[in-house]
Parts: C-alpha cells; structure tokens; sequence
C-alpha cells in the first residue's frame, strides 16, 4: 500500500497528487479540473501540441505581434506580451519550443475583452515563442526568438 | 491558504486594463532538492477574472508560467469603483479569490 502511494507520487508528478486527492473525495474532480486540458499541457512537441488543441497546421501571421525581450537574461522569469489583430479573437495560446513543457499558458478572449495579453513565463534555454491564436475558428501563429543567459528550469 | 493577489485596475477612454500578481511557487515538477528526490509540481492552473458577474478573462496555466504568475489584460468597458474578481485554482485543488476596484 505504502510502496505503491509512492510510486505513484513518483510517477504521476502533480497529478498524481491530484489523483489521490480526488480518491480520498477531498476535492470534487470537476473542482480541480474545470478544463484545464491535460493532454494539450502535456505535449512534448509543437506537432504534439497542435494535435491536442485540433488546431491542425495553423498559418503564419503578421497580425500577431509578440513582445519579448531578446535576450532574457534570467530565464525564470521572461516578460512576454501578445496582441493579435485578427478579428474574433477567440484564444491565445503561448508556447516555448524548447521548454519541457511547452504549453506555458492560453488565454480565452470573451467578447469585449481585448485580444492581448501579458503574462511571465520561464525558459530553460535559448528557444522560439510561439503564439497561437485561433480567431473565428481558425488558427494563426507567430514566432519571436529568445535568447537565454540563465536557464529558469531545473536547478 | 496562499496570501493574497495584488489586483489593479485603471479605466482610461471606455477600457479598463487590469493586472492582476498571484502567489504562487509555480513549481515545475522538473527541480530536484538537495537530497536528490524530485520536487513535485505544484502550480496554478486555472484563472478567471470577473467584471460585475460577467467573465472577462479565462487563463489556463502550465508548469512553464513564472513564479508568483504576473498577467495583465484589457477590457472594454468598466467604471470607477466597479469591482474586479479574480480566481484562482492549483493542481493540488487549492484556491483563492480575491478582488480589486477600479481606480
């Protein structure tokens, strides 16, 4: 019994936590979980990634602008802004090519709220942002390079 | 019980920009400690902010979202005094709201 919690503190991460939570009915699944997608913040490649989001192969745009610095000089932690100017919004979604997980962040744009978002993500080394943006309904992306000094994964 | 978020809002020709700081470790479950076991992950993974009732911004977050999480956003409408309330939701099933008004 004991053996077997550990392996699965061991094996799941987090989540495993989680399960056990949710095992033990000390939180309602639907709770933890709203809709925070697993599989999409799980992905280990941009491939990967566009298949858990079934955004397909999404397309190039330069009505999406990424704000970064060029060089981060600490990795953990890399202001990163995103403005998309394609028309309904719908969600934006930040990715570091390089990082062990990809998907750092999405964002759901309700009517009325504007299609730019801010936020501070970690990069473990030197890598390309992705944005993704799906506006009515399809997919956009665009990319920035930064460059990494120090490393905000690991240690 | 995490402490609690800074909220700020400011409303400037019809749109209010809000920015909104958590608390959080945010860790990424990739860190060893000193004794060589794996540090769990334990971060936030839901965000939701509200203006009057209706949700202006949705965020889901992953293990690559920087400590004590920093996220700001735009929105068209709100006035003075309105009240802005922000959730959040970790992967261990803690939670915190907080709110902030419109300055």
């Amino acid at each position: 019994m004991n053996e077997q919690r550990r392996n699965t503190l061991k094996s799941g991460g987090g989540l495993g936590v989680l399960g056990l939570f949710v095992a033990a009915g000390l939180i309602k699944p639907e709770a933890a979980l709203a809709a925070w997608d697993k599989k999409v913040f799980d992905a280990k490649t941009m491939d990967d990634a566009y298949g858990a989001i079934g955004s397909g192969k999404p397309v190039a745009s330069k009505e999406i602008a990424i704000t970064a610095p060029d060089i981060a000089e600490n990795g953990a932690v890399v202001p990163v802004s995103v403005v998309s100017r394609l028309a309904k919004t719908e969600r934006i979604y930040i990715m570091i090519e390089k990082n062990p997980s990809m998907v750092a962040a999405n964002f759901t744009i309700p009517e009325g709220t504007e299609a730019e978002v801010t936020t501070r993500v970690k990069m473990g080394q030197t890598s390309n942002l992705h944005a993704l943006v799906k506006a009515d309904g399809k997919y956009y992306f665009a990319t920035k390079e930064v460059k990494v000094t120090l490393g905000g994964c690991g240690g | 019980m995490a402490d609690p978020m800074k909220i700020r809002a400011t409303s400037k020709d019809g749109v209010t920009e809000v920015k909104v700081l958590m608390s959080h470790e945010m860790e990424t479950g990739q860190r060893k400690d000193a004794a060589g076991a794996v540090v769990p992950a334990w971060f936030i993974t839901d965000v939701t902010a509200q203006h009057n009732g209706k949700t202006v911004m949705q965020a889901e977050f992953g293990t690559s979202v920087a400590k004590n999480p920093y996220l700001s956003f735009k929105f068209k409408g709100g006035a003075k005094g309105d009240k802005i309330v922000v959730s959040w939701v970790d992967n261990k099933g803690d939670k915190r709201t907080d709110e902030g008004a419109i300055a």
